[in-house]
């Protein structure tokens, strides 16, 4: 079976700075895959370059999902085709409720997959629904988006919009910082009703306490700008206590 | 709100290139020749059978008028206007006593449709309060220049309120016409409003008896519709000691290749302990891409709190016009009153607004509030201009004024110019300002939640006006969004 996300040699670089290095990595169906690394070493800008962040140069190799090439597309198509991002730093919308922006993101997706779009009464059942499994009031939905919200109010906030949304590949950018204990989880336990045999998902994070919830099948360390190894979740465990030391003395 | 939703799929039902309604109603009309003389002053007051007292007034303006220069102040840049090369007067040919909307030209009605306002509905929507809990509208439909159709006149005058066309106020209640008009915007104000006086074909009468809450908004839709009319309303609003109205205007115009001009005057009297709020959405003709053929807008709206603990309140959503001219403001003559400015001005392509208001705080403890919200795209320029005074008696004046601005593209201008005057030390005057570019973050972020760069910025521009669209009536909230959003289309790259 091809992978449902197939990585190729992904280089990229910003501000004329190459950050990307020859990123290889494929994604089964189902799989969720664990990405740790040292701070600065291109973790985030992986991320931003799956979702096709216009600032970044793709400089070479490609990115499929389904066996389609996504580079090409923009943002906003890549989401409707099903990729989603939780934003290590979720952006601030003033005077845009959550309600109002996750309904117009859900029937804009739906839009562009030829789908019926749906009614509001719908959507904020739907909405409601999945607040309440994740502990957020409903009031909140009223607020502007991530407006005034603490960090782990706006962690929740980008569970919910990844349960409405329902994306096929998930990406988790520190979906933990900023989590107290009990909201880690209450959004580890989203997450994972979220996994199903036909969703994959990349889970970026510092810190193994998070892959005690959310278990991954495999687990990566990158490291400036590409991943150096690849093992299983008996991995996370190893990096914890001995850090990144070897890693990056290697890549250099 | 589905609002947002809402306007994007109206932007996407509405498949005209740059500006959505140019359409023209064919209509025939009867005009006076070109140019401006004694003898058009004549004209069109014969015309409106008007009394004897109200040719001086106007024949009065107009030779104060000759004397006067068009201003120059203000950011705004366009070719000399030549005011003989325009028509003062033109009426549909047709002009039918009408009091219900089956009865109105079905050429009119149209139009109406096209514009997404049909009538009827606006019928529906006004109708008796319903299931829903929807209050009233009542519709004084302006087409040209002079009223056609006017409904809910009946409830209207139950509560005793009067709600007609200027030109029939001026033969029905000549003396209450008499003493307010030009109270507020004398006939020497400034070059527009003096040109205004001398000609201005007709516009809408309120008056508010004492103690009267107005049962229902009450609201106008204007309309240019004649090739190089020069287009002058005048419209007189009075809400006598504890009334209370609210009075909705709106507009969209015609594509046309002539400049027209358009110099209205708008004057608010509220004595003690009355409300009026005044909302506007502005959509005339911008011009083509390449300012070509716009609306010239040179508009005068004044109001005064004449009486201690009145109120008024502005807002407006202004879009369209090649250029903008307006400075809608409040005198704070009562002690105690209060004034208010919501304004949200978005420009694009080669437009060119300046815009602001004036608080003048002449009486005690008065306070005033101004909220503004310019939005400048394509090769536009913005201008806020507003003026804060408080006079030496306006002991306890207070002023909070609230400016942001927001930029999309790099060829756009804003700018900001703040005149404060206090004469008393005991005034509080507030300013804050802001601008910003519209954050490229803030677009990927909801380009990555599936929506389309326009529908982005659709989406982040309404988040940006919220505060604004609030102060409007809900139906009119919705228009407005609609057509934030279709003034904006294209402006991203
Ligand atoms: N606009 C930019 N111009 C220049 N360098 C940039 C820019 N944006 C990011 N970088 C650099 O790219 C590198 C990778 O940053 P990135 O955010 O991907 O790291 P990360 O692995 O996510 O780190 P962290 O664990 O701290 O989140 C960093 O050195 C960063 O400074
Ligand atoms: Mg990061």
């Amino acid at each position: 079976m091809t992978p449902l996300l197939q990585i190729k040699n992904l280089q990229a670089e910003i501000a004329g700075k190459k950050i990307l290095h020859g990123v290889n990595l494929d994604i089964g169906k189902g799989e969720v895959h664990a990405i740790m690394g040292p701070n600065g070493s291109g973790k985030s800008t992986l991320s931003y370059v799956l979702a096709g962040k216009p600032d970044y140069d793709v400089t070479g190799g490609e990115v499929l999902l389904d066996g389609a090439n996504i580079l090409d597309m923009a943002a906003d198509e890549r989401a409707a085709a099903g990729l989603f991002l939780a934003f290590q730093y979720p952006l601030e919308i003033p005077g845009v409720t959550t309600m109002t922006f996750l309904r117009a993101a859900l029937n804009a997706q739906r839009k562009k997959r030829g789908e019926p779009e749906l009614s509001s009464p719908e959507i904020l059942r739907r909405v409601r629904t999945e607040a309440e499994k994740l502990g957020i009031d409903p009031e909140m939905l009223r607020r502007p988006v991530n407006v005034g919200f603490s960090g782990g109010e706006k962690k929740r906030a980008e569970t919910l919009q990844m349960s409405l949304l329902e994306p096929r590949v998930c990406v988790l950018d520190e979906t933990d910082s900023g989590l107290d204990i009990d909201a880690l989880k209450v959004v580890a336990d989203g997450v994972n009703r979220l996994r199903s045999p036909d969703r994959s998902m990349i889970v970026i994070t510092h810190y193994q306490r998070l892959l005690d919830y959310i278990v991954p099948d495999v687990v990566h360390v990158f490291s400036k700008g590409h991943i150096v190894r690849t093992g299983g979740k008996e991995l996370a465990l190893e990096l914890e206590a001995n850090g990144y030391a070897e890693y990056v003395e290697e890549a250099a | 709100m589905a609002a947002v939703q809402e306007t994007v799929d109206h932007v996407r039902r509405i498949d005209v290139e740059q500006y959505k309604y140019g359409f023209e109603t064919k209509i025939e009309s009867e005009k006076a020749p070109k140019g401006l003389s004694e003898d058009i002053v004549r004209y069109i007051s014969a015309k409106k059978e008007e009394p004897e007292w109200m040719l001086e007034w106007r024949l009065e303006a107009y030779r104060r008028w000759l004397n006067m220069r068009e201003p120059n102040w203000a950011r705004v840049d366009y070719p000399p206007i030549d005011y003989q090369d325009l028509y003062y007067y033109s009426a549909p040919k047709k002009r039918p006593t009408l009091n219900s909307l089956d009865e109105v030209d079905p050429e009119i009605l149209k139009t109406y449709e096209k514009l997404g306002i049909p009538l009827q509905e606006q019928e529906v929507l006004a109708g008796v309060v319903g299931a829903d809990g929807r209050p009233k509208v009542a519709v004084d439909a302006v087409f040209d220049s002079v009223s056609i159709a006017t409904t809910y006149k009946e409830e209207l005058a139950k509560a005793g309120v009067i709600f007609m066309p200027i030109s029939e106020a001026l033969r029905e209640y000549p003396d209450l016409v008499r003493k307010y008009l030009g109270s507020v915007v004398p006939s020497t104000d400034n070059f527009f409003a003096t040109l205004n006086s001398a000609v201005f074909s007709d516009g809408s009468f309120v008056y508010v008896p004492e103690g009267v809450r107005c049962p229902m908004e009450l609201s106008t839709y204007f309309r240019i519709n004649e090739e190089k009319t020069g287009q002058f309303e005048r419209t007189l609003i009075i809400a006598d000691k504890g009334a209370y109205v609210s009075y909705l205007e709106g507009c969209t115009a015609p594509k046309r290749d002539e400049n027209q001009l358009h110099a209205a005057v708008v004057e608010l009297v509220a004595l003690d302990d009355a409300e009026i709020k005044y909302s506007t959405v502005q959509n005339w003709y911008p011009g083509d891409a390449d300012g070509k053929g716009g609306i010239y807008n040179f508009v005068t709206k004044r109001g005064d709190c004449r009486g201690a603990n009145a109120k008024i309140a502005w807002t407006q959503v202004e879009t369209g016009s090649a250029i903008t001219w307006k400075y809608p403001s409040c005198i704070l003559r009562g002690d105690n009153s209060s004034g208010e400015f919501y304004s949200i001005a978005i420009s694009s392509g080669r437009q060119q607004v300046d815009s602001g208001t004036k608080m003048i705080h002449l009486g005690k403890n008065t306070t005033s509030r101004i909220i503004s919200k310019g939005i400048s795209a394509g090769r536009s320029e913005n201008t806020y201009r507003g003026l804060v005074s408080a006079h030496q008696k306006a002991t306890g004046a207070r002023n909070f004024t609230n400016c942001d601005s927001l930029l999309i593209g790099e060829e756009c201008g804003a700018h900001t110019v703040p005149y404060i005057e206090a004469r008393n030390a005991s005034t509080q005057f507030e300013h804050e300002a802001t601008t910003s570019k519209i954050s490229e973050e803030m677009l990927f972020y909801c380009m990555q939640r599936g929506l389309s760069s326009e529908e982005a910025v659709a989406l982040v521009v309404n988040g940006f006006v919220s505060d604004v669209l609030q102060q409007l009536p809900m139906e009119f909230a919705v228009e407005a969004q609609k057509l934030i959003s279709i003034s904006l289309e294209g402006s991203v790259g």
